[in-house]
């Protein structure tokens, strides 16, 4: 079995080879610019910028790998600005003994993710680290998108609908299953995804309607409610009866004591709107794959000024506090 | 009856006096701010938390100890989760694993028996601490590893019963509680009529109760009723999963493994009978027969109040440290860092 190893990074002929005849083949011998640095064209004034590193045990998932991870991940970054995702370079540092048909995989991963969002793969690197001192791959990042329209960030005021364009925690319920070898996980998987077709439909049709958004990464959707909260003259109260979660990710949530409202999700949007276009925001949504389960699930309120907080099934409110730190499972 | 219209019921419910409740049980601690009905309780009526977080009724030298057995003597020690931030009288299983320590979080005492079958050459010291609701799957453990004759697993044992516990409480008159919601899961096993004594001995109602919405509010309406026409008795709210007579086979499987025996619970001290230990069968799994190590002696920080929390004499907004120098970053008690933890239900959801 061909596997990484420190000849990999020497710059010498198996460096070239691998970048070559693996990396650059699979990412897309078109796109990517071999040389010191990509030279992009781009029809607008401003662009939007991001950077993200990728680094997920295990690295291959049901739902995605950490390619396509890596991928979305950045995409959506930029799509949740308002921005049409473009370019992306990327990064790869390799653990020696990495298995070169497992390292192919993650690569075809991220190339068809970058192929469904339109982004071209223009630029990387490859480092190779000794056994022991990575976690078999870690993907950094950049990505470029053209600012076209205005920013999407708008003052939030009371009476602004909360909406998110699908199913809540599938990501990080599925993540810590696997990683646990819960036994009784089977269903879940990952809904990690780029949302810029998605994002871009809406702001077409309602360019001055999104106040807010932004996927619902680490933390969760109440750890955004709680950014966006946070000082602020107004509170975000959810429906608990609004909330789209799949009956396995509260399952095995329950099991773990954990709460699928501070697991990640790596394709969804949250997104605080003009209620008077929330429905028709809703209805976008759903058009696309991505937006199937789309609801709105919430709303501004001047209840508990600066909180985020989740009015229960039978009427109840409780907060929805800022996570202190990683969740753990419980006892019982 | 729809429960929309249970909880208006319940909102709505007129007390001649104030009403002091306990549920004995963490998970309802938990459960009754998740779902919002203590949100909705009417005027007049107290929640008071009792003793039934197993993690937070275990004394430091619990941990103390299983620190001290994983250093002195190379183990892994595999834990459920919820104790990893504990504080010991010194420092954490957290804080130890840091520094080098081998500690496990596994999700069920079979895994920690997987565990010691994986690493042959280490000796794996689960932490067995619950209540009767985890004790009979930690004696199927045991059960197994002397089936497959696994030599290198070892139980801490730190299994606690609850029944002991709440009659404690009553004895003590130290707090004044009108009725009991009590513990679902703990019920399963022992039955309903393990609770029979409230109401003979002790002239007080007690509902046992599920975990969901419907069950809480429910629950918490039949308790309302029995204290209100004054009528000692206990009641089954959870029948689709409590039986009167709970659950023989589990308990059946729970003593062939565990004896009764003195117990250390934080707060409250020895209550005589309300441990389980392990039968002499199988004294060589018993982590504290087959190492000595040196334990420093325990101590408490001295202005936790988690004793008297445990006992019902306070609740977490009553203890000076709560939220400032004790929260979920750097836990002073347990109460602060056990998601069934009285503290950390009120820091989480309490604050409005």
């Amino acid at each position: 079995m061909d596997i990484i190893v420190p000849g990999h990074g020497s710059g010498g002929k198996m460096m070239n080879d691998l970048i070559n005849n693996t990396i650059k083949s699979i990412l897309g011998s078109d796109t990517i610019q071999i040389d010191d640095s990509a030279i992009l064209t781009v029809p607008v004034h401003s662009i939007a910028f991001t950077t993200d590193s990728y680094t997920i045990t295990p690295i291959e998932f049901s739902g995605g790998t950490i390619g396509s991870l890596a991928v979305n991940g950045t995409v959506n970054d930029l799509a949740v600005m308002g921005a049409v995702p473009r370019f992306i370079s990327c990064a790869l540092i390799l653990e020696e003994g990495l298995p070169i048909e497992t390292l192919k995989r993650i690569l075809i991963s991220m190339k068809e993710a970058a192929l469904k969002a339109g982004v071209a793969i223009v630029t990387g690197d490859t480092k190779i680290v000794p056994k022991g001192k990575g976690d078999c791959i870690y993907i950094n990042t950049a990505g470029i998108g053209t600012v076209e329209n205005s920013v999407q960030r708008r003052p939030i005021v009371s009476g602004d609908s909360i909406i998110i364009n699908g199913t809540i925690g599938d990501h990080g319920t599925a993540i810590m299953a696997l990683r646990n070898n819960l036994s009784f996980s089977k269903g879940l998987s990952s809904d990690c995804a780029a949302l810029n077709h998605l994002i871009q439909d809406i702001i077409k049709h309602f360019p001055d309607a999104i106040k807010f958004m932004r996927d619902a990464t680490r933390g969760g959707v109440a750890s955004i409610l709680n950014e966006i909260t946070k000082g602020a003259s107004f509170g975000a109260k959810l429906f608990e009866e609004a909330l789209p979660i799949r009956d396995e990710v509260k399952g095995v949530s329950e099991i773990l004591g954990i709460d699928p409202l501070y697991s990640a999700n790596e394709g969804k949007v949250v997104i605080v709107a003009d209620s008077t276009y929330a429905n028709d925001i809703v209805a976008i949504m759903k058009k696309h794959p991505e937006g199937a389960d789309a609801a709105v699930i919430g709303t501004i309120t001047h209840e508990f000024p600066g909180k985020a907080y989740m009015q229960t099934t039978i009427g109840g409110n409780r907060i929805l506090p800022v996570l202190i730190e990683e969740q753990l499972p419980r006892i019982c | 009856m729809d429960i929309k219209k249970e909880a208006v019921l319940l909102s709505q419910y007129t007390l001649q006096t104030p009403v002091a409740i306990m549920e004995v049980c963490g998970t309802h601690t938990t459960e009754f701010f998740r779902t919002g009905v203590k949100d909705i309780f009417p005027q007049g009526l107290r929640l008071i938390d009792g003793p039934g977080c197993p993690v937070c009724v275990t004394s430091n030298d619990y941990l103390d100890t299983a620190i001290a057995i994983g250093w002195q003597y190379h183990c892994i020690i595999a834990t459920f989760g919820d104790m990893m931030k504990v504080p010991s009288s010194y420092s954490s299983l957290s804080k130890e694993k840091s520094k080098g320590l081998s500690v496990e979080v596994v999700y069920s005492p079979m895994d920690a028996v997987q565990l010691a079958v994986d690493n042959p050459d280490k000796k794996i010291v689960f932490l067995s601490i619950g209540f009767e609701t985890t004790a009979p799957a930690e004696a199927v453990c045991v059960l197994e590893a002397k089936k497959r004759n696994i030599k290198n697993f070892f139980i801490l044992p730190g299994n606690k019963l609850t029944v002991p516990a709440v009659k404690v409480l009553l004895d003590s008159g130290e707090v004044n509680i009108d009725g009991f919601i009590l513990p679902g899961h703990v019920s399963a096993i022992i039955g309903k009529k393990a609770w029979d004594f409230i109401a003979t001995d002790y002239g007080k109602p007690a509902v046992v109760a599920g975990f969901e919405d419907h069950d809480l509010i429910r629950g918490t309406l039949l308790l309302l009723n029995l204290i209100t026409h004054a009528n000692p008795s206990v009641v089954n709210e959870y029948t689709r999963v409590v039986r009167d007579d709970g659950n023989p086979k589990a308990l059946e499987i729970l003593y062939s493994v565990f004896k009764k025996g003195d117990a250390s619970w934080r707060g409250i001290g020895t209550i005589p009978e309300s441990g389980l230990l392990l039968n002499d069968d199988y004294a060589s799994f018993d982590a504290l027969q087959q190492f000595t190590p040196d334990v420093p002696p325990p101590k408490e920080h001295p202005g936790c109040r988690c004793g008297e929390l445990l006992r019902g004499v306070i609740i977490p907004t009553d203890c000076p440290l709560f939220g400032k120098a004790c929260n979920p970053e750097h836990a002073i008690g347990p109460c602060m860092v056990s998601s069934e933890g009285p503290c950390s239900a009120y820091y989480k959801y309490g604050r409005k």
